[in-house]
């Protein structure tokens, strides 16, 4: 019985209900850090290193301020999630290739870090192996573990097929995990547009460091359809209109999200929303410009976001990206 | 066909002779200058790194010049490199230039494709197998003899009596490698330039300072790109290592020998590799050069590369744990040479005086 502390940022967008599930079924307590706030993301700018990324450093932030109140702080190194792309040799960004290894040292007083190792190109077993070992360094048994494995893995479909009905990751993770009381209530009336919002979850998801991006959004009448509302199976389909794939998994997602709602036809425009200095969307944002241009008659909007990021500047390129998407409706 | 490919350091002289001797036209690229970067920065993505940006400014010299084709390496990623050919295909294309970029991947990634690439070399050069064989034996001789004679110069560098010797007769001996047609002729323009360095007045006298030189292969190849960094230091009186050669996976006498052991070296501090580019030599090359005795290490990378990030944040613990200090130069377009010469004899200042607090002795570099 021990309490792990999970940072409410990066991967936890994407499996969150099954990391919760498997640590609550094997007998552990959950503790999530809130969602960002600024003295998150400042004590992250302060330990993190400096040329990194905003996630990034909100992520030193969240297990800063998760130390000293959990017994371990979750953070598996993920290598790879499925065999995909040109070589089958689909991965992640750098950054998170070396996260555990990042926050051990930039941070003192830490407690123990789960760093497991997610390499699932490797073989079809390899995710059950990896929670084999979450679970025997906690001193979980083997039946225990094998339990709670595939009760997490049930929760995990199902937080996947109400994401897929239109539901944003941050209210399928509280109707999934059974506390959704206020969550997912249908509106009454419909939306004006459709816009794809595409980027990596957790620079989407995370209204502190978008400034509350999808709410601004939602308040202009606007429908907003992110690439986590597509199944695998969807979003592969766009692989073969590429040259090559790109080598990230979420920006795989991203790219062919866009793709596929640009070839579907009901979206009025397209927003990506990138950090500043991210690496691998140095190379997505260019594509998407480019391949969008070639594809469509759609307007696109590049959002940075970084530390300095205010409401009123991202409040300002999005009611003028929608006046745009507004006036050429009217033209026509 | 006209053929052209990227400016690394001095192996232009080596693939501009085997692209020649293939029985293609060769477009040699220039060395990357201001207006080079200029061209790169106004088309490439504001984030991408300087080597991308680099590379598309000489991509569009080269076309300017009459390239039709380009010849670049692949990769499987995490690193950008990976995707840097799709990238300028997509680029050169909007801009219309009618360039054709080949990536070779990595082999073992894709060996059919790998085959059709290089065998479509040789049938449009015209060469037999036997031949082609040959000429990149050859090529790679050349690029070997390259590496042998610049290395020397770095060790010669500090010692130089009149500055700008050592530069000078360094390119002497790549002119002569450059004329150098078969195996025989290399190896004697090799030692003939290697005599030729040896020769230089020099003070024996002087004990040089050794830094080790780390980070991204683009930059740190280049000189071009990190301003000539391993001349500026050698006339400071500085011995450089540095740990990348177009080579060293297959030579043993450099410090830096072999790819698999780096990874174990840096696994106390890194337990994942690769994570792409140079990340994970960076630090284990650090542990290296501080158990060799160096007195210091420079970190060279490009703005926002990821793998370097990466390194960056951990190496300040092995300097800290191994006690060996460590210089982060991160180079973009708005880097100047000045700022970098500033940083770069400050650096050296500071470990003159920790040598002469070690060993309580007054020792001058260069009076």
């Amino acid at each position: 019985m021990a309490k792990i502390g999970i940072p409410r940022t990066l991967a936890y967008f994407t499996y969150f209900p099954f990391w919760k599930t498997f640590f609550e079924e094997t007998g552990h307590e959950v503790v999530v850090s809130p969602p960002t706030t600024r003295a998150i993301m400042d004590r992250g700018v302060k330990e993190a290193v400096n040329d990194a990324c905003i996630p990034i450093k909100i992520y030193h932030g969240h297990v800063a301020y998760l130390a000293g109140k959990v017994d371990c702080i979750f953070c598996p190194r993920l290598v790879s999630v499925r065999r995909h792309g040109d070589f089958g040799t689909e991965t992640f960004c750098p950054k998170f290739l070396g996260l555990p290894d990042m926050i051990r040292l930039s941070l003192d007083d830490l407690p123990d870090i789960i760093d497991t190792r997610v390499d699932l190109k490797k073989g079809k077993n390899e995710l059950l192996n990896v929670y084999l070992e979450v679970g025997s360094r906690l001193g979980n048994s083997k039946g225990e573990i094998s339990k709670a494995y595939k009760r997490a893995l049930q929760v995990q479909r199902d937080y996947q097929k109400i994401l897929c009905q239109g539901v944003s990751p941050p209210e399928a993770i509280d109707l999934v995990l059974g506390d959704g009381a206020g969550a997912g209530q249908p509106r009454m009336r419909g939306y004006d547009l459709k816009i794809a919002v595409v980027g990596y979850p957790y620079a989407i998801y995370d209204s502190y460091i978008n400034s509350g991006l999808l709410n601004i959004l939602e308040k202009e009448n606007v429908q907003v359809l992110t690439q986590d509302m597509l199944s695998d199976k969807v979003l592969n389909r766009q692989a073969r209109t590429l040259p090559k794939d790109m080598f990230w998994y979420f920006s795989n997602r991203a790219v062919y999200g866009a793709l596929h709602y640009i070839n579907q036809g009901e979206i009025s425009g397209v927003i990506h929303v990138t950090a500043f200095a991210c690496g691998p969307d140095a190379m997505v944002d260019r594509l998407l410009e480019i391949e969008i241009r070639r594809r469509s008659q759609l307007p696109y909007l590049s959002i940075t976001i970084d530390e300095h990021t205010g409401e009123a500047g991202v409040r300002t390129r999005i009611e003028a990206f929608l006046d745009m998407i507004n006036y050429r409706r009217e033209r026509r | 066909m006209k053929i052209s490919f990227p400016h690394m350091g001095y192996s232009y002289i080596a693939f501009k002779w085997l692209v020649e001797n293939i029985g293609h036209e060769c477009i040699v690229p220039p060395e990357p200058s201001k207006k080079t970067l200029d061209l790169g920065v106004r088309y490439a993505p504001e984030f991408a790194c300087i080597p991308f940006k680099i590379l598309l400014g000489t991509y569009l010299e080269v076309a300017e010049k009459g390239a039709e084709i380009i010849i670049t390496s692949g990769g499987m990623g995490p690193c950008r490199a990976g995707y840097y050919w799709v990238m300028h295909q997509y680029l050169l294309e909007e801009i219309e230039k009618n360039v054709k970029v080949i990536a070779f991947e990595p082999p073992l990634c894709d060996l059919k494709d790998f085959w059709k690439k290089i065998n479509w070399l040789r049938v449009s050069g015209g060469l037999s197998v036997k031949d082609f064989l040959e000429v990149i034996k050859i090529a790679w001789e050349k690029i070997k003899a390259i590496d042998d004679v610049e290395m020397y110069s770095h060790k010669i560098r500090p010692y130089e009596v009149n500055r700008g010797d050592t530069t000078r007769a360094l390119w002497k001996a790549l002119e002569m490698l450059d004329e150098a047609n078969n195996i025989e002729e290399i190896q004697d323009a090799k030692h003939e330039g290697l005599k030729l360095l040896g020769n230089i007045l020099q003070d024996k006298s002087r004990n040089p300072l050794k830094i080790g030189i780390i980070g991204e292969i683009y930059v740190v190849l280049e000189p071009a790109a990190n301003y000539y960094i391993q001349i500026m230091l050698g006339e400071m009186g500085v011995e450089t290592d540095r740990s990348i050669y177009l080579t060293s996976y297959t030579r043993k006498n450099t410090i830096i020998n072999l790819e698999g052991s780096i990874f174990e070296v840096a696994k106390p501090y890194l337990k994942e590799a690769p994570i792409g580019g140079h990340g994970v030599n960076s630090i284990g090359e650090t542990i290296l050069y501080a158990k060799h005795g160096f007195d210091g290490v420079i970190q060279l990378a490009p703005f926002a590369c990821i793998p370097e990030i990466v390194a960056k944040s951990i190496l300040p613990s092995v300097s800290r744990d191994l006690n060996i200090p460590l210089l982060t130069l991160f180079i973009d377009e708005q880097t100047g040479k000045a700022g970098v010469q500033t940083r770069l004899e400050a650096f050296v200042d500071l470990l003159e005086r920790r040598r002469e607090v070690k060993s309580g002795k007054f020792e001058r570099l260069i009076v």
